[in-house]
């Protein structure tokens, strides 16, 4: 069936097909109620996922940039101390490239602090050797073993370190995020299936009649799909919108807070939240289906 | 129409119809009598495919009910108006729209066939009761309703079983008479019915031959009626 053949099915609707079958109030709103619900577990899963995935990938990006040694030595020593250094660190196992700023990277690192016109040169100013480490990283004790003996005015500057297990856990609460997603779309699979055949053991004699009349299985079944589809999706969009106001009214994030803070969607990403009640709507589709056509194919 | 070759059917107990052949053909009018549960009700299901012989075979506008899929069968009963002894009717919707089921489980257009329906409401006495739930009819006006529901599509072939076991003469001569104006039509025509006088008053007016039901066997009565 193609998208549009589907959407003109649900929405323009063979009413008579809907007629056929007796309107179910307390269900109905029962059926509208859990897929609000779901939709809005939904938003907040996807909320977490979205934004652990932001943080780890930062996160991330930090922790590729590098570490920093920084050789504060006499001015007469720090040249050689830093080609000690240096040496030290190509080899050095994890470690990808050292590279000694220029004078010039080292004023513009610099310049917040001091403005642009003070000139460092008279200054004593430490040496700053950026690290950048290959993906397992080096032995950081190791490390500041070696510069000890070789360079002992090295200070390996590795605070990034400590996210490293951050990240993991992050990544880790992202695909949780996830798999609560899929989670809770299979959790409404199953309520609908369970609603909808309730809704055929209680509507057996309607599908008797209909089918002495001659109505095949297709219409039979189209009458509950399109209810059931129509109200997932009605019950989806109010748990959306009860979701986003959530999500919205939630402390604003602040630079150095932690993720939870954090939690929500930026720019693009509110097109994710939206696709909730279309996929919820089609998980009720494929549900309802599944559940009637079974029940249908076993009366004679 | 409906062929049934050496057919046999049990319920799970013992054999209920056994070797039965009948050739319906097209324009024919049967009766079926038979002793209340010697299995007019389970003989006419088997001729519109609500049940599978468990022996022989039965053939519905030439195929084989047992090689003929859900949808065959869902369209071949638009080809067959069935009334049912225990006429069953979508209870949330009027009459009126009971009546026209068959046109809209078939896709056609209600609105187009409207002045049929109402003539056809009007024929079987119900155009009073035409916005009336099923629940508020009578035994008769049911079963009434329930043969406009089994003619509206025009079928090839009626099925009707005890279709005037609760009308007075008047009216079962009245549904007769429907009856018999579709046979002339062309219609293959079926009642099953316990109704003597019912049967006695359709010979004067049509061919009709009579079918009994006896021992499990299916003979034909002889013109002894
Ligand atoms: N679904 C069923 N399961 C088991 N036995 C059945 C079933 N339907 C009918 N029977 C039995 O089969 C026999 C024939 O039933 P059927 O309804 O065909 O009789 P009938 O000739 O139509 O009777 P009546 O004149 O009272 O309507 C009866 O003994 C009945 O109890
Ligand atoms: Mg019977």
């Amino acid at each position: 069936m193609t998208v549009r053949s589907f959407a003109r099915e649900m929405l323009s609707g063979d009413a008579s097909a809907d007629r056929v079958v007796p309107p179910s109030g307390f269900t109905a709103h029962l059926t509208l109620f859990a897929a609000g619900v779901m939709t809005f577990l939904a938003v907040f899963a996807l909320a977490l996922s979205l934004a652990t995935g932001r943080l780890a990938e930062r996160w991330g990006e930090d922790l590729a940039h590098a570490s920093t040694l920084r050789i504060s030595a006499p001015a007469d020593q720090l040249g050689a101390q830093t080609e000690a250094a240096l040496r030290v660190l190509e080899t050095t196992e994890g470690v990808a490239s050292a590279r000694a700023l220029t004078a010039a990277e080292q004023q513009a690192l610099l310049a917040p602090w001091f403005g642009p016109d003070v000139p460092l040169e008279g200054l004593p100013v430490p040496q700053l050797i950026e690290v950048v480490e290959t993906d397992d990283g080096f032995d950081a004790a190791g490390l500041r073993l070696r510069l000890a003996t070789e360079a002992p005015g090295a200070v390996l500057d590795d605070h990034t370190r400590w996210r490293r297990p951050l990240v993991a856990a992050a990544t880790r609460l992202k695909t949780l995020g996830l798999l609560s997603i899929l989670l809770i779309g299979g959790a409404t699979a199953a309520m609908i299936t369970l609603a909808a055949n309730a809704a055929l053991s209680a509507n057996a004699q309607v599908i008797e009649v209909l089918r002495l009349v001659g109505a095949q299985d297709r219409y039979i079944a189209r009458a509950f799909v399109r209810r059931f589809t129509l109200r997932t999706f009605s019950g989806a969009v109010v748990g959306l919108a009860f979701g986003v106001v959530a999500i919205l009214f939630l402390p604003a994030a602040q630079d150095q807070a932690g993720f939870l803070t954090g939690l929500g969607f930026q720019g693009a990403q509110w097109l994710w939240p939206l696709l909730i009640p279309p996929v919820a709507a089609a998980v009720a589709y494929a549900a309802t289906q599944r559940a009637a056509l079974r029940v249908l194919g076993a009366l004679t | 129409m409906i062929e049934l070759e050496n057919l046999a059917y049990s319920y799970g107990g013992g054999e209920l119809l056994s070797d039965v052949s009948l050739k319906l053909a097209p324009g024919s009018f049967h009766f079926l009598t038979g002793p209340s549960g010697s299995g007019k009700t389970t003989f006419l299901k088997l001729c519109y495919g609500a049940l599978v012989p468990t022996a022989g075979h039965a053939r519905i506008f030439g195929k084989d009910v047992r090689e003929m899929t859900r949808d065959e069968i869902a369209l071949a009963r638009r080809r067959i108006g069935v009334v049912h002894q225990d006429c069953q009717f979508l209870d949330h919707l009027p009459i009126s729209e009971n009546v026209a089921l068959p046109l809209t489980v078939a896709g056609r257009d209600v609105q187009a066939e409207s002045q049929n329906l109402a003539d056809l409401l009007g024929w079987c006495g119900l155009t009073p009761r035409a916005g009336a739930l099923p629940p508020q009819l009578s035994g008769g006006e049911r079963q009434r309703a329930a043969l406009a529901r089994a003619v509206i599509l025009s079928p090839d072939v009626i099925l009707a079983d005890e279709p005037t076991g609760n009308v007075d003469w008047e009216m079962s001569q009245r549904l007769l008479h429907l009856l018999v104006e579709l046979n002339r039509m062309g219609k293959t025509v079926m009642i099953a019915s316990h109704d003597l006088g019912l049967i006695r008053a359709a010979k004067q007016q049509v061919q009709a031959r009579v079918l009994r039901i006896s021992g499990r066997r299916l003979q034909l009565a002889g013109a002894d009626l």
